[in-house]
C-alpha cells in the first residue's frame, strides 16, 4: 500500500511538473496574472507530491518492506533504524528521489519568498524549474522506478553497502544535493533573463543569495565527504581525485567564480552576460556532477547503477539542458546591455582574474576527468591521470590564485592605483615575506615550497585581516575604534574576511599534511610499541566486538605524545550479510595534527598489521572550509536582510543585534 | 566578429557531448583490450616486496592465470581486494602489477591488506601499464598457457563477474591446455 501511494505522487508530481513547466511560460508571455499564478500554485503542489513520494519510500525502507525491490536490494532488517532511512537515498532511485525533493523545496521558497519579485520574472524562473522537474521525475518514472514491487517478497533483504553505513550518509548526499540543485536557481534565473532580453538590479539581487547558499551547501557537503573517506576508507587520504569528487570539485570552482562575478555584476552592473554563462556552465557541471557516474561514461567507487539506457536518457537530459540555454546564450547575450566600464586596476578586474583563474582550476579538472573518454575518442591510448597530474597543474594554478586573494577586496571598484593597493597591504606582505624567511631558516631550503605554502595562507590571514583593519577608525583610539569597527561593518564584509581567513587556514592544512605526513606499517603483538613523530603508540589489546549487523576485530592503542596519553579504538568490521569488511580508524584529533591508526589483517607471524599516520595540520584543511561556509553564512545574513528591504543597511544591521 | 565569443561555449560544449555519447557507445567495463587474442608485451619488472622475485611476461606462461593490475593509492583495488584474496585461498594463480607506485607504498599496501599474488611486479613510471593499454585501476587480464591475452576486465571484480564470466573462462582455458 505504502508503495502504490508512492507511486501515485510520484505520478501526479511528474503531470504537476508537466503544467508548472508550459503554463507560467505562456502566462509571462501572455502578462496574464491567473496563468502565472497557476505556476506558483504548481511550486506548492509540486512539493506536497513529491514530499508525499519521498516520506513512502522511506517509510517502506524504515518498515523494511522488502516486497519494495529496491528495499529489498539495499535494506536489511538487522541494519540499524537510521541507516535504514539513510538508505533511501543510498542507491540510485533514492538519491533520484532526493535530487528532485530538493528541487521542489526550491520552488516552494521561490515562491514563498519571491512576492517581490517581477512577477513574469518569477513565472519564468518557475516554468525553468517545472522543466528541470518534469526532466527528472521522467527519468525516474520511466527508468529508475523506486516503486517497483517483488512477487514473492524476500524474507529479508541484502545490505546496504557497509562503506556507506555510517553518518556520513546522512549528511553528506543531501548536503551536497542541497547545492547542487540549488544551483539550478541561477540556472533558471539566467534563462529567465536571456528570455525577457535584460537583466535588472532585482534580478542580480535575488540570484546573489540563491548562489551563496547552494555554495555554503556545496562547501560544507564536499568537506563532510571528504572528512567520511579519511576515517573510513582507513588509508589516511582526505582527497583522492576520483572522477566523483572531482565532478563535485568542478561545481564549487565554477559557482566560486559566479559567486564573485555576481558581486560585480550586483554592486557595478558589470560582467552581465558573463555572469549569465557562469551560472549556466555551473548547473551543467552540478547535473555532470549528479549524474555521470550513473552514466557509464566514468568507472568509479560512487558508481551505483551503470546502466546504457539510463546514461542516455541522462546524457540527453544534459545535453539539452545546456545545450538549449548555451543556444539561447548565444542568440540573445549579445543583445544583453553591456556592463559598466572598468579600469585594468580595480576590484571589478581582480574578479575578472579570480574568474580566469578559477575556469582555468576547472579546466585542469575537467580535463583529468574526462581525459581517458577524449584520448578514447581521439583514438589514443585509454590512459586515465592520476594525482600527480593533478598536483602539478592544480597545484600551480591554485598557488597562482591565491596569491591574488588578498588584494581583490583592497583594491576600489572601478579604478585604483597599485602602488595604493601595495601601500594597504604592506603589513600582510610583510608577514608573507617574514614567514618565508624564518620557515626556511627553521625547516631548512629542502622545505622551500612547504615554506612557501604555509606563509602563502598566512599572508591570506593576515590580508583577510587588513580589511577589517582598513575600516578600523585609529583616531577613535582603540577601545572606541574597534566598537567603531563591529558596529559599522557590514556583515558580508565579515563574511568575506572569515572567508578568505578560511582558505588561507586550509591551505595551511593542505600544504603541511602534504609536506610533513609520515607513517609506519608494522605487525604488532597486544603490549608492543612504537615512536612516530614524538608519539608512543603502544597496543594494548585485541578483542572481538559484536556490533547490531557485524562483528569487528577492535585494538585498543594508547597514545602517549605531546598531549599525555590517550586511548585510541581502531577497528575492523566483518558484514556477514554481504560478506564484506570495513575499516574504522582510530584518530586522535588535535589542533597541530592527528595520529590515525588502521588495522588489517593477522599477518604471517600472528601479530596484527597495524598502520599509523602522523598527519600534521590536517584538521586545519577541514576546519578551514568551515570557516569559509561560516563566512558565507555570514554574508547571506547580511544579504537577506537587505533583501526587498528600503530602508538602507545600517538600519538593518541594527535590527539584527536587537 | 563579437558574436562568435558568445557562439564559442556551445561550440565546444557541442564537442564534448559528442565525445560523451562516442564514450557511452564504449561502455570502459566492456570495452575490450587491443591486446585479445594477442600475447602479452615483453616485460620484465622489479619485485614489489623487496627481496621477493620480479615478475617478468615469461612468468605468465604454462597455465592459465590472472593479472591484476593495482595500485596502493586505488581505492576500487581496496575493494576487489578482499575477493582476489579468497581466490588466492581457492588456487586460482593471480600475478599482480603495481601500476604507477612506489615499490615501498605497494608493499605496505600488501602486508596491510594481504598478499593475493603468486608474484607481484612494480611499474613505477607506468610504462609496461601502457604497453599493456591500462586506462585506469584496478583491471585484470586473463592470460591462457601460451601468454595470450584472452579477456580483459576493467575496474573491480565482483563475486558476478568472477562467477559469470572469469570462472567458466579459466576452467575451458585449463580444460584446453
Amino acid at each position: 500500500m505504502i508503495a502504490e501511494i508512492g507511486q501515485f505522487a510520484l505520478v501526479l508530481s511528474f503531470l504537476v511538473a508537466l503544467v508548472q513547466a508550459v503554463v507560467p511560460f505562456i502566462g509571462a508571455a501572455r502578462r496574464d496574472s491567473a496563468l502565472m499564478a497557476v505556476g506558483r500554485a504548481a511550486a506548492c503542489l509540486e512539493l506536497f507530491f513529491v514530499g508525499l513520494a519521498f516520506a513512502a519510500l522511506a517509510a517502506g525502507f524504515m518498515l523494511n518492506d522488502f516486497s519494495i525491490a529496491l528495499v529489498a536490494q539495499h535494506s536489511n532488517s538487522t541494519q540499524p533504524l537510521i541507516w535504514r532511512f539513510g538508505a533511501t537515498w543510498g542507491s540510485h532511485e533514492g538519491s533520484m528521489l532526493l535530487w528532485v525533493l530538493i528541487l521542489a523545496i526550491n520552488g516552494a521558497a521561490l515562491v514563498t519568498f519571491g512576492s517581490n519579485l517581477r512577477e513574469t520574472l518569477q513565472a519564468r524562473v518557475l516554468a525553468v524549474q517545472g522543466v528541470i522537474a518534469a526532466a527528472f521525475l521522467g527519468f525516474s518514472l520511466f527508468t529508475s522506478n523506486p516503486f517497483l514491487r517483488l512477487d514473492p517478497a524476500p524474507p529479508d533483504g541484502a545490505e546496504l553497502n557497509p562503506l556507506l553505513q555510517d553518518p556520513g550518509l546522512v549528511f553528506h548526499p543531501p548536503i551536497l544535493y542541497l547545492g547542487y540543485v540549488g544551483f539550478s536557481v541561477a540556472f533558471a534565473f539566467g534563462i529567465a533573463a536571456l528570455i525577457e532580453g535584460y537583466v535588472d538590479a532585482g534580478w542580480a539581487r535575488w540570484v546573489r543569495p540563491w548562489v551563496l547558499s547552494s555554495w555554503i551547501f556545496l562547501t560544507v557537503g564536499i568537506a563532510a565527504g571528504s572528512i567520511w573517506a579519511y576515517y573510513t576508507l582507513g588509508w589516511g587520504g582526505w582527497w583522492f581525485w576520483d572522477p566523483v569528487e572531482n565532478a563535485s570539485l568542478m561545481p564549487w570552482l565554477i559557482g566560486t567564480a559566479l559567486l564573485h562575478s555576481s558581486l560585480a555584476l550586483e554592486r557595478r552592473g558589470a560582467l552581465v552576460s558573463w555572469t549569465i554563462l557562469l551560472a549556466i556552465l555551473t548547473f551543467s557541471l552540478s547535473l555532470v556532477g549528479t549524474f555521470l557516474v550513473r552514466s557509464g561514461v566514468l568507472t568509479s567507487v560512487h558508481a551505483f547503477a551503470v546502466d546504457a539506457a539510463r546514461g542516455v536518457y541522462i546524457l540527453g537530459i544534459i545535453a539539452l539542458a545546456t545545450g538549449g540555454a548555451l543556444l539561447l546564450f548565444a542568440l540573445r547575450a549579445p543583445a544583453l546591455k553591456t556592463g559598466a566600464l572598468f579600469s585594468p586596476v580595480s576590484r571589478e578586474s581582480a574578479i575578472t582574474l579570480n574568474n580566469v583563474f578559477l575556469v582555468t582550476l576547472t579546466s585542469v579538472v575537467f580535463g583529468g576527468t574526462f581525459y581517458p573518454v577524449f584520448m578514447d575518442i581521439l583514438g589514443g591510448e585509454k590512459i586515465s591521470v592520476g594525482p600527480p597530474y593533478y598536483r602539478i597543474w592544480f597545484g600551480a594554478v591554485a598557488v597562482a590564485l591565491l596569491l591574488l586573494v588578498s588584494f581583490g577586496p583592497m583594491l576600489n571598484w572601478k579604478r585604483d592605483r597599485i602602488t595604493d593597493v601595495a601601500e594597504r597591504l604592506k603589513w600582510p606582505l610583510l608577514a608573507f615575506f617574514v614567514a618565508i624567511v624564518m620557515l626556511v631558516a627553521a625547516l631548512g631550503l629542502g622545505n622551500l615550497l612547504a615554506s612557501f605554502g604555509i606563509s602563502l595562507g598566512l599572508f591570506l590571514i593576515a590580508g583577510a585581516a587588513a580589511v577589517l583593519a582598513r575600516r578600523f577608525r585609529r583616531e577613535h583610539g582603540p577601545i572606541r575604534g574597534l566598537a567603531q569597527l563591529l558596529r559599522t561593518t557590514p556583515l558580508a564584509v565579515w563574511g568575506l574576511a572569515l572567508a578568505h581567513a578560511g582558505l588561507g587556514v586550509t591551505a595551511i592544512g593542505i600544504t603541511a599534511v602534504s609536506a610533513f605526513q609520515s607513517n609506519v606499517v608494522l605487525a604488532m603483538h597486544p603490549g608492543e610499541g612504537v615512536t612516530l613523530a614524538g608519539s608512543r603508540i603502544t597496543l594494548e589489546s585485541l578483542e572481538i566486538i559484536r556490533g547490531p549487523n557485524y562483528e569487528a576485530n577492535q585494538a585498543r592503542f594508547v597514545v602517549d605524545g605531546r598531549r599525555g596519553p590517550r586511548i585510541l579504538y581502531s577497528e575492523r568490521r566483518f558484514f556477514p550479510v554481504s560478506q564484506t569488511e570495513t575499516t574504522l580508524a582510530g584518530i586522535g584529533t588535535g589542533a597541530l595534527g592527528n595520529i590515525y591508526i588502521s588495522i588489517g589483517d593477522r599477518s604471517a607471524t600472528g601479530g596484527t598489521v597495524v598502520r599509523i599516520w602522523d598527519h600534521p595540520f590536517v584538521d586545519w584543511i577541514w576546519a578551514g572550509v568551515f570557516v569559509m561556509a561560516l563566512g558565507g553564512t555570514i554574508s547571506l545574513a547580511d544579504r537577506r536582510l537587505r533583501i526587498g528591504v528600503a530602508s538602507p543597511a545600517r538600519a538593518a544591521l541594527v535590527g539584527v543585534r536587537a | 566578429m563579437k558574436r562568435i565569443l558568445y557562439i564559442l561555449p556551445l561550440a565546444l560544449f557541442a564537442a564534448v557531448v559528442a565525445a560523451f555519447f562516442a564514450g557511452l557507445g564504449s561502455d570502459p567495463s566492456k570495452l575490450p583490450s587491443m591486446l585479445i587474442g594477442k600475447p602479452l608485451p615483453e616485460f620484465s619488472l622489479p619485485g614489489v616486496v623487496a627481496g621477493a622475485p620480479g615478475l617478468g611476461s615469461t612468468d605468465l606462461r604454462g597455465r592459465p592465470m590472472l593479472l591484476n593490475v593495482f595500485a596502493s593509492w586505488c581505492i576500487s583495488c581496496r575493494v576487489e581486494h578482499p575477493l582476489l584474496l579468497q581466490l588466492h585461498a581457492q588456487g586460482v594463480p593471480i600475478d599482480g602489477l603495481d601500476w604507477k607506485d612506489d615499490a615501498s607504498a605497494g608493499a605496505s599496501y600488501l602486508r596491510e591488506n594481504g598478499d593475493p599474488y603468486v608474484k607481484a611486479g612494480n611499474d613505477r613510471s607506468g610504462r609496461i601499464g601502457i604497453d599493456l593499454g591500462v586506462s585506469g585501476v584496478p583491471e585484470t587480464f586473463i592470460v591462457d598457457a601460451a601468454g595470450r591475452v584472452r579477456f580483459k576486465q576493467v575496474g573491480p571484480i565482483t563475486p558476478d563477474d568472477w562467477k559469470q564470466t572469469i570462472k567458466p573462462l579459466l576452467a575451458r582455458l585449463t580444460a584446453g591446455s
